[in-house]
């Protein structure tokens, strides 16, 4: 069976690629696309470190073909910053110290870009049950929703 | 291995005709691609029927809905009318995963990954719901309780595919609803899991009731003395006690390490009482 050639939009830019059957879309994106920032942990949907958005929908790229992300628009951590600018949710976890290893990090942060673009001004309940499927194993949590509550509080104002 | 994304039901049935053994469906894949990695599974051939419209839509017909089997649990969750009817089947639904997984899963998965601990199912079954099934003869309605066979094993055949839901009419007065225990506040797979959904006729008594039960037997259960305990009757706290007792009667559990036998059996009958509780606040209007 011969590749499958793939056409997709990847953080603002059309791309193509031709990938296996068996190859998830967090494969493509780390080996094919060059797009590293969108983590490996468990392999399984269980951890949120493999975290994108297709046509605005958070999903973990491990559980998504990449042959299914054809015609599709997908966002990923490099597309966050606009050029040296952070997006304020990255500004708030440096300045909450909300990483410590940082392998989650990228995750936590398209997860919770994808609760505000949805629900501006959450509350820390909602933050946490919607962060749930992303988890930190240095066990930052409190760092994490308090600079999510603070840059959804900024986000607000600006 | 193969993948395709066919356009309509004809051609997934097709496809799955001539793949035999090896063909295997795909909506949301939350299952599936976990298996695949783990080689739990080794398909030949994908039929990936997200592309297929009527199985990704959620309309109102026969005065009921009709929810297509990969419509994803965010999308439930987002419909306002199907939440307002039947709102203990979105949160069963909601309850599958994180939030990355409610962006993918869907109750077609759900039900066909043939898990004895499946959140929607008995939400679905407590609903009086039929799954529509395609295959090679033609379309068939099936209730949702008697597609599961056992654990992995199903009644449909290997070119059959599960393309929407079902949901009857609702009387004026009718709630469902579903609650699962878990030793932890999210993302775990349900100890037991109940799901119930009654109406109420003018003077309070109950007209029409079905209680069903999850990861208590080897597939999921309706309680089928529940409804003979509860019509007829306004529910008060001694009907349901013996609803509660009627459930726990009904299980019939493995211990696991997530429960032994005992537990589950007991709290199956705390979750029926409670279950129907909140259904029964739900037809009198008193909680959304």
């Amino acid at each position: 069976m011969s590749k499958h050639h793939v056409s997709a939009t990847v953080n603002g830019d059309a791309v193509e690629f031709l990938c296996e059957t068996d190859e998830t879309l967090l494969d493509v994106l780390r080996n094919q696309l060059g797009l590293t920032g969108t983590k490996e942990g468990c392999s399984t949907g269980d951890c949120g470190a493999c975290s994108v958005t297709v046509d605005g929908r958070l999903v973990c790229s491990c559980l998504m073909l990449g042959v299914e992300a054809g015609g599709k628009s997908i966002a990923t951590i490099e597309g966050m910053a606009v050029g040296e600018t952070l997006h304020p949710l990255q500004q708030k976890f440096l300045s909450h110290a909300a990483l410590q290893c940082g392998i989650c990090t990228p995750g936590f942060l398209v997860a919770a870009k994808a609760l505000l673009d949805k629900n501006p001004n959450p509350t820390e309940t909602e933050v946490r049950y919607w962060l749930a499927g992303n988890l930190c194993r240095c066990t930052g949590y409190d760092k994490i929703i308090r600079a999510v509550m603070d840059a959804a509080a900024e986000m607000r104002g600006a | 291995m193969r993948y395709e994304a066919p356009a309509t039901v004809e051609q997934a049935v097709a496809l799955l005709s001539a793949a035999g053994s090896a063909g295997r469906v795909m909506a949301g894949g939350t299952d599936l691609l976990v298996q695949m990695r783990t080689d739990v599974v080794e398909p030949g051939v994908l039929v990936d029927i997200k592309g297929i419209a009527e199985i990704r839509q959620i309309a109102e017909e026969a005065g009921g809905f009709r929810v297509g089997a990969a419509v994803t649990g965010a999308e439930l969750k987002e419909h306002p009318r199907l939440k307002a009817v039947w709102p203990g089947i979105v949160e069963a639904a909601n309850l599958i995963g994180s939030t990355q997984v409610q962006g993918r899963a869907t109750m077609g998965g759900n039900l066909c990954n043939g898990s004895p601990a499946a959140d929607s199912v008995p939400a679905l079954i407590a609903a009086g719901a039929k799954a529509l099934v395609a295959g090679p003869k033609g379309r068939r309605e099936v209730p949702v309780e008697d597609v599961m066979v056992g654990p992995r094993k199903l009644s449909l055949g290997r070119d059959e595919i599960v393309i929407a839901f079902l949901l009857p009419a609702r009387p004026a007065r009718s709630g469902d609803a579903y609650l699962r225990f878990i030793p932890r506040t999210e993302m775990d797979i349900a100890v037991v899991g109940c799901g119930v959904s009654l109406t109420l006729g003018p003077d309070g008594t109950c007209t029409a009731a079905r209680v069903a039960l999850g990861a208590v037997a080897e597939r999921p259960l309706l309680v089928t003395e529940a409804s003979g305990i509860l019509v007829g009757k306004r529910i008060d706290a001694a009907v349901l006690e013996t609803l509660a007792a009627a459930a726990s009667a009904a299980c019939r559990p493995i211990d696991d390490k997530r429960g032994t036998k005992e537990f589950r059996i007991k709290v199956a009958g705390v979750l029926a009482r409670r279950v129907a509780q909140i259904a029964l606040e739900r037809a009198e209007g008193k909680t959304a």
